[in-house]
């Protein structure tokens, strides 16, 4: 299958990180192939498909939680960050500063068993940050920027996870928020949350574009229209096609991706 | 981002991973902790010990003079009290079980049953001593005989074999239990036909570990009052004049292994120090061998089962 | 249809119902001997408490509660008898203290340990030999503490005496770590793995995730664990029969030696006290003292475990 990755009207941003030639396998399960895919500073790029097509297997490499598990393997190609040309996937850099420079939300909202303030402030901790006023400033920051700040300001000594499902969805958008991270991964962060609190979550993704790349894996492809500035559809472990969601959504180059956002799929 | 702050990140990684270096030295060093006295200890028996272990060890009655000391009437009254104990807490402990898992409403009278069981597990050894001495010796008037051991012990056993049977039946899936419905069979078919069957080997386990503490347990049998030195056998199970006279076995005066051990730890001379190390190693040699069984099939089960 | 035929019919219906009713029979006898089987249990209990209590409470006629609770000496076979509990509690909670320091932190570092570090083989083959050490005979470890481990604290410490709550209380800790390392490593493994992925993405290493995140969310089963080693400690006669000494002392001095609620039943087991006589009736008034404890803690252990249960 082709890679399809140019683009036509706009000049493209400046790239943030980009995938090369990357395999992957869960013991002899080949997962990813060669996969190819830019990602764009400031943007906001979906990652679509369907079930089982390797799109979270390919989120989860960026910042290498495939690493907590035996038996996983990155066989081949890498994942460079810019600007300043890190490997990701390289063995001589370790997981943990990978990490602390890209930062996750999941499928469901799992906030720690703590008080909203220090679910937050993890993050921020785990930097090594002891600074109370710097913590409390930094902390008030990420809710505010979670949209967060206006319900939850007077009781940040409540338990996280005393909150509505979209809240807590937002209190770990706002624990991915606080260390300042240079992207983030979204893995079908909506999936497990009603119509009303979806709504909110896209929206504060579209404000959130201004201050830090976002990679999100979704099942719903309106929802990937809807937000999104770059679209990948995966099948098979392969990329099928990368274009501008404008132009994958409305003009497919590949016959593939034209079945499967039209739903002649299967 | 700027190179200063990636080196800050690194900084801070060294010394995160060191601490988690730190904590791994120290989870080995603990487990080695505990294995180690339990080496120690096996070693320090087997060693001191194996000189009185030899054939005449197992033939002899105790004797006042150490080096003529044996354990012939322990280890046969530890036999015949475990045959009482098991033959008592087996069925009781299965079919409660039984009924806990597949008959059981979902009632008061269930939730009372359920918190006794998990508090009787909790009860020390002791009070089953106490209970036995009030109730076995002198409300029923067993004396101190196998029985009154056996029984005692039976009932300190019943929550570790009622809890595996709950496990081993929880563990088979509910379409196999729908599947037998759907034949048209009942529920007591439905325990003999397939849920008795396929817990087999979990129930057993758990069988294996209750008996295995039995073995070792020292405290109730003492309450109840059991001699420490015993020169002679019970007769043999079942060989008196029937019908009265097969069960005279467990009416008998006894001891068992563990008893026989704490007599002579208790002793001032070193020589009889000698004969406990020796009885203690062949009892840790017998709870070891049996755990090491339960271990095993617990082992195997896990590795057969493919629902 | 034939007149035949019809009566054909009758019989086979009624064979049928006849049949059916002799099987519901089967069913309930079947079902009454499982329930009275279950039922046994609580038997148990009562006569658990019918026997301490009713003995306890003859021993109660003659010896006014207040002295049970107050008196300073333990001396029920002496001329110049004394009822104190608190003599026999003072060896109980010396030498449980000594346990607990020993089994809870050694416990809760294997349980982080083997839940959270080490490799899936290494946890397959520690559990089960902490297993192991859980399973050996108490009778065993008294011997070892009076024998191999008395002496060898006594190079470092010349002034310990033979018997003594340290030596006894040591090796009871080392009996109890493997009750809380398996409880409460239970407990961690039932944190569900999304809470510590997010920790990981974050950049927590992997103590940071264990202490704060997998620690905290496991506390009330944890808690259960340690409370359970608690009643074992408490409730553990043999090691200190062997290994204590049986002397009632009002000490919480652990290098002294001592009694215990459960080292003094067995030392007047072991005698001959006539059924009946006060002293026979001490025993039981010590195993009701013993059993309000376990009781008291393994309730509580109960609920927290039911409450950790429910959380996941």
């Amino acid at each position: 299958m082709s890679i399809e990755t140019e683009t036509t009207h706009v000049p493209a941003p400046a790239l943030k990180a980009e995938v090369k030639q990357l395999d992957f396998y869960y013991g002899d399960f080949h997962a990813l192939k060669k996969v190819e895919m830019p990602v764009y500073e400031r943007c906001i790029t979906s990652l679509i498909g369907p079930s089982g097509c390797g799109k979270s297997t390919l989120l989860r490499c960026f910042n290498r939680m495939h690493d907590l598990y035996p038996g996983n393997r990155y066989a081949g190609g890498g994942i460079i960050l810019h600007p300043d040309n890190t490997n990701l996937l390289s063995p001589d850099v370790d997981p943990i500063e990978v990490r602390m420079r890209l930062s996750m939300v999941f499928q469901k909202p799992n906030p720690f068993p703590k008080s909203i303030f220090e679910n937050v402030a993890y993050s921020l901790r785990v930097r090594g940050m002891k600074n109370k006023t710097e913590l409390e400033d930094r902390v008030q920051q990420a809710l505010k920027s979670a949209a967060l700040w206006n319900e939850v300001g007077s009781r940040l000594n409540e338990l996280g996870a005393n909150l509505s499902g979209g809240q807590q969805q937002r209190l770990c958008i706002a624990r991915a928020l606080a260390s300042d991270p240079e992207l983030i991964l979204f893995d079908e962060p909506t999936s497990a949350l009603d119509p009303i609190a979806t709504a909110s979550i896209e929206e504060l993704l579209m404000e959130l574009k201004d201050q830090v790349t976002i990679l999100i894996v979704t099942h719903n492809m309106q929802q990937a229209a809807r937000i999104s500035d770059y679209t990948a559809y995966m099948y098979l472990g392969e990329m099928v096609e990368f274009g501008e969601s404008e132009q994958l959504f409305i003009k497919p180059k590949v016959k593939a991706t034209e079945d499967y956002i039209t739903g002649r799929f299967g | 981002m700027d190179q200063a702050r990636v080196e800050q990140i690194r900084r801070l990684i060294v010394v995160a991973k060191r601490w988690d270096t730190f904590f791994v030295v120290l989870g080995i060093m603990s487990m080695m902790f505990g294995v180690l006295m339990f080496v120690t200890l096996f070693v320090d028996m087997g060693m001191k010990g194996f000189s009185r272990i030899d054939w005449e060890f197992f033939t002899s009655f105790p004797s006042r003079h150490a080096a003529k000391a044996g354990i012939l009437s322990a280890w046969v009254g530890t036999i015949l009290v475990m045959l009482v104990t098991a033959m008592a807490a087996i069925p009781v402990g299965v079919a409660a079980g039984v009924y806990l898992e597949e008959y059981a409403p979902k009632n008061w009278f269930t939730a009372i049953i359920e918190i006794n069981i998990s508090n009787l597990a909790g009860v020390p050894s002791i009070v089953y001593g106490l209970l036995a001495l009030g109730l076995f010796v002198y409300q029923f008037g067993f004396g101190q005989s196998i029985l009154s051991a056996g029984l005692t012990l039976a009932l300190l056993i019943l929550p570790v074999i009622i809890v595996a049977t709950r496990e081993a039946i929880r563990s088979i899936p509910q379409s196999i239990h729908e599947g037998s419905y759907a034949c048209g069979a009942t529920t007591w078919q439905t325990v003999r036909d397939h849920i008795l069957p396929y817990s087999s080997a979990g129930i057993l386990t758990g069988i294996i570990i209750g008996m295995a503490r039995a073995i070792g347990e020292t405290a109730p049998i003492i309450t109840i009052g059991a001699l420490t030195f015993i020169a002679f056998l019970p007769t043999a199970p079942f060989t008196g004049d029937p019908p009265a006279g097969m069960f005279d076995w467990i009416f008998a005066p006894f001891t068992v292994m563990p008893i026989q051990m704490f007599n002579w730890t208790s002793r001032p001379e070193a020589a009889f120090q000698l004969n406990a190390a020796a009885a203690g190693f062949i009892l840790v040699f017998m709870t070891l061998a049996m755990n090491g069984l339960a271990i095993y099939l617990r082992y195997r089960l896990r590795k057969n089962i493919n629902w | 249809m034939s007149s035949l035929d019809s009566a054909a019919i009758t019989t086979h219906v009624s064979q049928r119902l006849s049949k059916k009713a002799s099987r519901n029979i089967k069913e309930r006898v079947i079902e009454f001997i499982m329930l009275s089987a279950a039922a046994f249990s609580v038997f148990i209990t009562v006569a658990i408490v019918y026997i301490l209590v009713k003995e306890s409470w003859i021993f109660f006629q003659t010896v006014p509660l207040t002295d049970f609770l107050f008196d300073t000496q333990w001396t029920p076979l002496f001329d110049d008898a004394h009822y104190g509990i608190t003599v026999l509690l003072s060896g109980t909670i010396t030498s449980s203290v000594v346990a607990l320091l020993i089994a809870i932190p050694l416990g809760t570092i294997i349980a982080i340990y083997l839940s959270e570090f080490a490799p899936f083989s290494v946890r397959e083959i520690a559990k089960p030999l902490l297993e192991l050490l859980g399973g050996v005979p108490t009778i065993v470890y008294g011997y070892f503490a009076l024998v191999v481990l008395t002496p060898i604290l006594q190079w470092f410490w010349p002034d310990l005496p033979g018997f003594s709550l340290l030596s006894a209380g040591l090796v009871m800790g080392v009996m109890i770590i493997p009750y809380v390392s398996s409880l409460s490593g239970d407990a961690m493994r039932a944190v569900p793995m999304a809470l510590r992925e997010g920790s990981y993405a974050m950049g927590a290493t992997r103590l940071q995730t264990a202490l704060k995140v997998v620690v905290p969310a496991a506390t009330s089963g944890i808690a259960s664990a340690y409370i359970l080693g608690i009643s074992r400690a408490v409730g553990e006669t043999m090691i200190l029969a062997v290994a204590a000494g049986m002397q009632p002392n009002l000490t919480f001095n652990p290098t002294e030696p001592g009694a215990t609620i459960t080292s003094y039943i067995v030392q007047v087991a072991l005698g001959d006290l006539p059924h009946g006589s006060i002293g026979y009736q001490t025993i039981f008034v010590a195993g009701l003292s013993l059993m309000l404890i376990t009781l008291t803690f393994n309730l509580l252990g109960y609920w927290l475990r039911k409450k950790y249960r429910e959380v996941y």
